[in-house]
C-alpha cells in the first residue's frame, strides 16, 4: 500500500503547488487536412475519475495518443505535474507515471496471467536487465505479482494462458498489467468494449476500487453511457476534436449542445 | 518431474555417447558435431524463438567464431583455450557492434538486414585470400593439448567430444539461467507484444539489441568449436545456407522449446549424415521431412510432446 500513500503525497504536493495534474494547453494533430485533435485544453486534477466521451471519430483516442505519447502533437503543449512533456518518449511518459491501455486489448497472448504481470513488476522494480536475480527479490516478486491479481480479481486464475481466456479477463489483465508498473495516471481507453454483462461489472467495480482505495488518478474513454454518468466524477465531451462541452454528470447531462450534437443521437 | 528425468536420461545418454553411438553406425565426430551445432541453434534461439528476431544471418558469427579460432591457432599461438576465447569474442563483439544495425527491424526486414551482414562476412572470407585462404578455406592448423600445469588433457577425437560436452552444459546452462531471469522475461514479452512491452516503459531496442549480441557470442562459441573439430573452416561457415539450416532445425525441433533446436539438430544432422551417404540428393529428403514436420507438428517435434505433458497434468 506503499503506493497508495505515495500516490496522496504527491496529490497533496500538486495542490500544494497549485498545478494542475495533468493539462493540455491548445493541443492540435492533423493528419493531412483531417484534424483528428483541433486546439483543445484540458486540465484534469490529481486522484480525479474523469470520462472522455464523444461521437466516433472525434478523437478520442488520438487524445490518449497525445498523452500517452504514442503520436506527437502537431501544435501545443502536454503538461504533467507541471512540467512540459509535450516532447518526451512513450518510456520517457511511463516513468513519470502515466500509463495506458489499448481500445484493442494489448496483451502477452502466449503467456500466463501471472507471466504477464510479472513483466510489468520486474519493469517497475528496474530489474529487466538482469541475467540473474536472488531468491529474495524473486519472493517480492512473486508476492506483489500475487498482490495485483488479488487487486484485480483474477484469483485462481493466474497459470491460465491469457490469450485462451474470456475477452473481459483479458482486458482485466491489461489494466494489472497497467497497475504493476505503478502509474500515478491511468488511462483506458475502452476498458468495457466488447463485454457482457458480468464482465464489464467486474471492469467497473475494478475502476472504482482503483480510485476509492488506491486513490489512483483515472482517464477513461467510454461509450455506455450507464458507466459514464454512473461513475466519472467529471466528464470532458469531444466532438470533431474539440471540447463540446466539460463538467459533472448533471452539468453535462442537462447541456443542451451535448444533448443535441451526441447523446440524442445514440439514446 | 517428469522433465527433471528426462533431462537426466538425456545427458546420461549424452555422456555415454562414445561407447553407444558406433554400435549403431555412427562415430563420435558426429555426436561432436550434433552437440555444437545444438549450441549454435540454442544460441540462435534467444533471438528466434525466445525474442522474436527473424536472425536468418547467424552463420556469420558461427563463421566468425571459426575463423577466430583457426587464426589465432594458424598465425598467434598454438594453445586451445586462447583460440575458443579469441573466436568467441571477435564473432560476439561483431554481434554487439553489428546489433544497432538490426534492433530497429522488424520482421522480414529484420531477417533481410541479418542475411545481408552476414553475406557481407561470407565475401569478405572468400576474397581475403592471403590469409582466410579464400574459396578453399583455412587450413594448416590444428587443435593443441589442453596442459594444466603437469597434467595434459589430450584432445583425441573422444577427448574432444567431452570438451564439446563440457562446453554444451555451460551454453545450457547459462541460456537457462537468462531465460529463468528479469532479463529472459524481458526477451519472451517483446516476441509476444512489442508495444504492449514499450508502454510497460521497456526500451524495446535496448533488449533486442542485447538478446542479438547474447545470441552471437553463443553461436560464434560453437563456431570456435566446429573449427577445432574439424582442424579446418570454410566460407561455407558462414554462408546463408548454413544460416537457413540454423532456422530449419529450430523449427524441427520446436522454437518455443528450450530443448527443440537439440532436437530439431539430431534429426538434420543424423539424416543429413545418412541420407548423404545414399544419395547425393539428400536436400530433397530433408526437404520432405521439413515440410512434413511443419504440416504435422506446427509447434517442431517437441511441441506436440510438451503439448501432450500439458493435458496429462
Amino acid at each position: 500500500m506503499n503506493v497508495a500513500v505515495a500516490r496522496r503525497e504527491t496529490q497533496a504536493a500538486m495542490r500544494g503547488k497549485g498545478g494542475p495534474f495533468l493539462r493540455l494547453d491548445n493541443v492540435s494533430r492533423h493528419f493531412g487536412t483531417l484534424k483528428a485533435v483541433d486546439g483543445v485544453s484540458f486540465e484534469m486534477a490529481a486522484g480525479e475519475l474523469r470520462a472522455v466521451i464523444g461521437p466516433n471519430g472525434a478523437g478520442k483516442t488520438t487524445f490518449f495518443n497525445l498523452i500517452s505519447g504514442l503520436l506527437p502533437p502537431t501544435s501545443g503543449e502536454v503538461l504533467f505535474e507541471g512540467e512540459t512533456i509535450t516532447g518526451q518518449t512513450v518510456v520517457q511518459r511511463v516513468a513519470k507515471g502515466i500509463v495506458r491501455t489499448f481500445q484493442i486489448t494489448e496483451i502477452l497472448p502466449e503467456l500466463t496471467v501471472y507471466e504477464n504481470i510479472r513483466v510489468g513488476v520486474e519493469t517497475a522494480a528496474r530489474l529487466n536487465t538482469m541475467p540473474w536475480i536472488s531468491r529474495g527479490r524473486r519472493i517480492a516478486i512473486r508476492r506483489r505479482v500475487e498482490e495485483l491479481i488479488d487487486i484485480v480479481d483474477l484469483n485462481g486464475k493466474a497459470n491460465r494462458v491469457v490469450g485462451e481466456m474470456a475477452h473481459g479477463d483479458q482486458r482485466v489483465v491489461e489494466v494489472a498489467m497497467a497497475l504493476s508498473v505503478g502509474p500515478l495516471l491511468l488511462l483506458l481507453d475502452e476498458p468495457t468494449a466488447g463485454m457482457g454483462d458480468h464482465e464489464t461489472d467486474h471492469m467497473v467495480g475494478l475502476i472504482r476500487k482503483l480510485h476509492a482505495e488506491q486513490c489512483m488518478s483515472i482517464l477513461f474513454i467510454e461509450h455506455d453511457m450507464d458507466i459514464v454518468f454512473g461513475i466519472a466524477q467529471r466528464i470532458t465531451v469531444l466532438d470533431q476534436g474539440r471540447v463540446l462541452a466539460e463538467g459533472t454528470p448533471d452539468v453535462i447531462s442537462s447541456d443542451a449542445k451535448v444533448r443535441a450534437a451526441y447523446l440524442g443521437s445514440i439514446e | 518431474m517428469t522433465r527433471v528425468f528426462g533431462i537426466g536420461i538425456m545427458w546420461a545418454a549424452l555422456i555415454a555417447l562414445p561407447w553407444w553411438l558406433p554400435t549403431i553406425g555412427g562415430y563420435t565426430a558426429l555426436g561432436s558435431k550434433v552437440l555444437i551445432y545444438a549450441i549454435a541453434t540454442m544460441g540462435l534461439n534467444i533471438v528466434l524463438g525466445f525474442t522474436g528476431g527473424l536472425s536468418f544471418g547467424q552463420a556469420a558469427y558461427f563463421g566468425l567464431g571459426a575463423y577466430g579460432a583457426g587464426m589465432t591457432l594458424k598465425y598467434l599461438a598454438a594453445s586451445t583455450p586462447l583460440a575458443i576465447l579469441v573466436g568467441t569474442v571477435v564473432g560476439g563483439l561483431a554481434a554487439a557492434l553489428l546489433g544497432p544495425l538490426v534492433m530497429r527491424r522488424r520482421g522480414i526486414y529484420f531477417a533481410m538486414v541479418t542475411i545481408a551482414i552476414g553475406q557481407l562476412f561470407y565475401f569478405v572470407m572468400v576474397r581475403w585470400n592471403e590469409v582466410t585462404g579464400g574459396e578453399d578455406g583455412l587450413a594448416g592448423f590444428s587443435r593443441q593439448d589442453i596442459h594444466f600445469g603437469p597434467w595434459v588433457y589430450e584432445l583425441t577425437q573422444t577427448h574432444f567430444y567431452y570438451l564439446v560436452l563440457a562446453g554444451f552444459t555451460v551454453a545450457v546452462a547459462i541460456i537457462w539461467m537468462i531465460l529463468q531471469s528479469p532479463l529472459g522475461h524481458t526477451f519472451v514479452a517483446i516476441r509476444e507484444n512489442r508495444r504492449r512491452v514499450e508502454f510497460l516503459g521497456i526500451k524495446v531496442e535496448r533488449y533486442v539489441w542485447a538478446a542479438f549480441a547474447i545470441a552471437g557470442t553463443i553461436t560464434a562459441f560453437a563456431g570456435t568449436l566446429n573449427a577445432l573439430l574439424f582442424n579446418f573452416t570454410s566460407p561455407q561457415d558462414l554462408h546463408w545456407i548454413l544460416s537457413g539450416n540454423f532456422v530449419i532445425m529450430i523449427v524441427l525441433g520446436g522454437m518455443r522449446s528450450f530443448f527443440g533446436p537439440l532436437i530439431g539438430v539430431i534429426i538434420f544432422v543424423v539424416a543429413q549424415d545418412y541420407l548423404s551417404s545414399i544419395t547425393g540428393n539428400w536436400m530433397t529428403f530433408i526437404g520432405m521431412i521439413f515440410v512434413l514436420i511443419v504440416l504435422l507438428f506446427p509447434k517442431g517435434v517437441l511441441g506436440i510432446v510438451n503439448r501432450r505433458a500439458e493435458a496429462a497434468a
